[in-house]
């Protein structure tokens, strides 16, 4: 029997051959390692920094497997974690503030399979261990803001345009905009084209009148309360991830989830104090005059003294901690800031920063750039964080505020509602300055409605009962199907075996993150993946009964047991769709690799024991079949 | 080797009196049971703190009980999470009053430390292993998308059914796969397994796995039917079911092997699903056996309702 066309063989052999290849990341266990980057300001990382890190734990006595230069950055690689967590401690003491010190998985896949792109799967929290948070965001918060800002606008356009209002209101309901009252049918139309023709974000109605009063109706598009809600999101995903980057877990897991929600999973960490205290952070922005240039003779002098002009404060600035003498004056606050994006300068080429103030920052903008063109104006960064301390045996929170100056630059022209920061050191610099702007005045707030610790030991543990599980129950439906189907069972099993191997190939081309979920779903897939051969092996038992040949029956045994078999998995892969559209990590886990198990069964059962079982019997002459 | 003997033609649809009735009093049962005693909602849905305490020496349950009772947990849920060393304590926020602020926000690491301090004063050798909090505002919401997901695959899996077969074929597999939920649910509502996500996710996975071997019984039906001359419909559905009855029984078996694995090798965090999945692998297999078929002849299956084969099926059909 030949019917089993050549290309078929081959597509066998190379799907064997990239599960066997893809999977194989997953043998290799990846290295305790401690990760040392360099800071903007520090001198960058290299042969001397090194040294500094060995002699520093050679004479605390800690074995480390390795210390090298990998590029931008040190790793130090341990036996075990506890050996990991005092190496860590020793070179974070011995190397100051000026480096970034964290934990890390580091892989230890050889090379050539990292060229082609091979990896291992990432693991849930709940086989490392770590701490993990789902914070819900208050996207209304944004809207209110925007709203705010809106009615702001419209009684400036409506003074700018000569248009004489009665009063223009936020309506107290959020999303229900924002009520102008003029005076006459006439100002009520020219006023209702000026506001459309503004602001193309809003739509105007006309409301009711009541005597003289004749009411206009602002609201904002629906599409748009989509786009802030979302950006809302986008915004605080970003300042979030900037935040944690500074708590130095390497490789920390920020994702939306749903429609309102962030989750935070930072593996390897087991105290989520630090990280709750910069999550909770509230950090706002002020435009302030600035006296001098950063760094320059005055700062030094005020800096090394400590006497301050009475109007002005001595703060440092982010990154080159420069001293840098500010006034007290505040122009606008980061709550009139409405929007700050980077991008690329079109005259000078230089990363830039625009900047968008709602009206009434905008006025205080203006007025003060046209006084003090080519004077500076420096940006304060105020981050206030709390921390609970222990006064009088009762726990209070502590606000701990830290300012710091993230720009400072000279004013070139008068500006007000939209102006840029040009002259900026990288696109990263600008982005990370937009970030800071926007992450200080539009992050709507958070709160933490779910929060987890898993120990380090239990995800070992989780680990090791999960390996025992899928093999032996590997090996048990191994055994079974032998037994029970012969030699029609042995390359059903040879299937299964491959099965798993190119599920865990697909799972980790993918980057699927195993949990223990996912371990349920891979046991599983083993069990039911089987079903198929069963269904195959069934029927050429009945066609042999029926009188067929050897080969009619295999025949006949696969071409019959097709149709069942799609039914049934499609049927499978229906419910294993319904699982991953939950929105839930660790189902959606379970989901997935329901999932890409079905798929993959699907292949190895049908096609790859039919490859198999072809080449077993080929030409032969047969009387009997061993199933 | 063989279990079966293939020849055996036992009445299953002669049954049918009986078995649907007593698929009916399962389902009622469970109903009550579902009513009367309420599944066992864990954390995930519930919302409130979770502990894993490990022990260095093996532990009494009770004991623990009564050491948090004596620092003034009296609410706390105390569980082994199998073996003697590990002990999982369930408890709402407001049972440590200092824990939860103002706003009605909860330190999950003040509640955690005080709980291990109330616990070392009888037994030092008591560490945290992991610690959770979760609002009861998540824990509602995963409770609808569950239900939404099962009604997202029981309506998916009528619609190919209704495509694939025939009208008839989907509204009885649907009311069996509803059947097979709901007493898995009583069953877990009777035992008061604790019911948590991963649980959610394998009453899901139920329905799966339960729908394959009832297809696989209307694959036969409907080939017998388009075979046989004259097809009277309860001999049809009855051979149907004696064909597949092998493969029916080896498939679920195999398919509990390693779920026992899983319970057995697996740890504390998978025995709720493989748990779940065994009961569901019984549940749907009786099923497949028992109640599918008969209500499949009550709605009046016949020959030529399955007849004309479209082009497309007997393509899909021809395939290897």
């Amino acid at each position: 029997m030949s019917d089993f066309p050549r290309w078929k063989y081959a597509l066998v052999a190379l799907v064997m051959l990239f599960g066997v290849i893809y999977a194989l990341p997953n043998a290799f266990r990846p290295l305790l390692a401690v990760q040392v980057t360099a800071n903007r300001d520090a001198p960058p990382i290299d042969q001397s920094l090194q040294q500094k890190v060995q002699a520093a734990l050679t004479s605390k006595n800690i074995a480390a497997s390795a210390v090298a230069v990998e590029g931008d950055h040190l790793l130090a690689t341990f036996t075990n974690s506890d050996v990991q967590k005092s190496g860590a401690d020793v070179i974070k003491a011995a190397l100051g503030d000026g480096y970034t010190v964290a934990f890390k998985l580091q892989s230890n896949v050889p090379a050539w399979l990292r060229a082609i792109g091979a990896r291992s799967m990432p693991l849930g929290l709940d086989l490392q261990g770590g701490v993990h948070f789902l914070m819900q965001v208050d996207q209304n918060d944004a809207i209110d803001k925007q709203e705010n800002s809106y009615a702001d606008d419209i009684r400036t356009l409506l003074r700018q345009k000569n248009i004489r209002y009665e009063s223009v209101t936020r309506n107290t309901v959020r999303e229900q905009g924002i009520a102008v009252i003029l005076r006459s049918p006439e100002d009520r139309s020219t006023a209702a084209d000026a506001i459309a023709n503004e602001y193309t974000d809003l739509n105007v109605a006309n409301g009711a009148n009541t005597g003289d009063r004749f009411v206009l109706n602002v609201v904002i598009k629906p599409e748009k309360l989509r786009e802030l809600s979302r950006s809302a999101i986008t915004q605080n995903l970003g300042t979030l991830r900037n935040r944690i980057n500074a708590l130095g877990v390497s490789e920390p897991l920020i994702q939306q989830q749903g429609d309102s929600r962030i989750v935070v999973e930072l593996a390897g960490v087991q105290d989520p104090t630090e990280a709750k205290k910069l999550i909770g952070a509230v950090a706002t922005l002020q435009y302030r005059p600035g006296i001098g240039q950063a760094g320059d003779a005055q700062a030094q002098e005020a800096a090394r003294t400590g006497s301050i002009p009475p109007d002005a404060n001595l703060y440092r600035m982010r990154g080159s901690n420069l001293p840098v003498l500010v006034s007290k004056q505040i122009i606008v606050t980061g709550n009139q800031l409405v929007d700050a994006s980077s991008g690329i300068d079109q005259q000078s080429g230089t990363p830039k920063v625009d900047v968008t103030l709602n009206a009434a920052g905008a006025k205080k903008m203006g007025d003060f750039t046209n006084a003090n063109v080519g004077k500076p104006m420096a940006v304060v960064y105020v981050e206030q964080v709390y921390e609970t301390k222990v006064v009088d045996g009762k726990e209070v929170r502590v606000p701990k505020v830290t300012e710091t100056v993230i720009n400072d630059a000279s004013i070139a022209s008068p500006f007000s509602k939209q102006f840029q920061t040009t002259g900026l050191g990288s696109p990263k610099e600008a982005s990370d300055l937009a970030l800071l702007l926007k992450g200080g005045a539009l992050a709507a707030p958070m709160d933490i409605v779910e929060e987890g610790v898993i120990g380090a030991s239990l995800g070992q543990d989780n680990i090791d009962k999960g390996f025992k599980a899928v093999m032996l129950g590997l090996a048990l439906v191994l055994l079974a199907a032998a037994v029970y189907y012969k030699l029609f069972g042995l390359v059903a099993d040879i299937a299964l075996f491959f099965n798993l191997v190119i599920l865990l190939a697909v799972m980790s081309l993918i980057g699927v993150t195993l949990t223990m979920p996912g371990v349920a779903g891979i046991v599983l897939t083993l069990g039911m993946a089987i079903d198929a051969n069963v269904l195959i092996c069934e029927r050429v038992r009945e066609e042999l009964r029926n009188g067929s040949t050897p080969h009619a029956a295999i025949r006949a045994g696969y071409e019959k047991a097709w149709s069942t078999i799609l039914d049934a998995n499609v049927t499978h892969l229906i419910a294993a769709l319904a699982l991953t559209t939950m929105g839930t990590g660790a189902i959606k886990g379970f989901g997935v690799t329901l999932m890409i198990g079905i798929l993959t069964s699907l292949f190895t059962s049908v096609t790859l024991t039919h490859a198999f079982t072809a080449l077993i019997h080929g030409h032969r002459k047969l009387k009997t079949l061993s199933v | 080797m063989e279990i079966f003997n293939h020849d055996s033609n036992i009445p299953f649809l002669g049954m049918r009196k009986y078995s649907i009735a007593i698929a009916l009093f399962l389902m009622i049962a469970s109903i009550v049971m579902l009513v009367v005693k309420p599944l066992n909602y864990a954390l995930d849905f519930t919302g409130g703190v979770s502990m894993v305490m490990d022990y260095d020496q093996s532990v009494e349950i009770s004991d623990v009980r009564a050491a948090l009772e004596k620092g003034g947990f009296d609410h706390a849920l105390v569980q082994s999470l199998g073996g003697t060393r590990e002990v999982s304590i369930r408890m709402q926020p407001k049972d440590d009053q200092k824990a939860v602020d103002a706003n009605g926000k909860v330190n999950l690491d003040l509640i955690a430390s005080d709980v291990l301090k109330t616990l070392q004063v009888s037994r030092p050798d008591a560490k945290l292993k992991s610690r959770e909090l979760v609002t009861a505002e998540v824990g509602a919401e995963l409770k609808s998308d569950g239900t939404v997901a099962a009604v997202f695959v029981i309506l998916g899996i009528m619609a190919y059914l209704w495509i694939r077969f025939e009208r008839r074929f989907a509204i009885a597999a649907v009311a069996t796969e509803i059947h097979d939920v709901l007493v898995t649910l009583g069953i877990l509502a009777l035992t008061q397994r604790e019911f948590d996500m991963t649980v959610l996710a394998s009453v899901l996975a139920v329905i799966g796995y339960s729908i394959n071997d009832k297809v696989v019984v209307f694959d036969r039906i409907r080939e017998l039917f388009r075979l046989a001359r004259k097809a009277e419909p309860e001999e049809i559905l009855n051979r149907s079911i004696n064909n597949t009855l092998s493969r029916t029984i080896i498939t679920s078996l195999f398919t509990a092997i390693t779920m026992g694995a899983l319970y057995f090798f697996g740890g504390s965090a998978v025995h709720g699903f493989a748990v779940t999945m065994l009961i569901g692998i019984v549940v749907g297999t009786l099923s497949s056996i028992f109640v599918a078929s008969p209500i499949l002849l009550w709605l009046g299956v016949s020959k030529k309702d399955l007849m004309p084969v479209t082009k497309e099926n007997s393509e899909l059909a021809r395939r290897p």
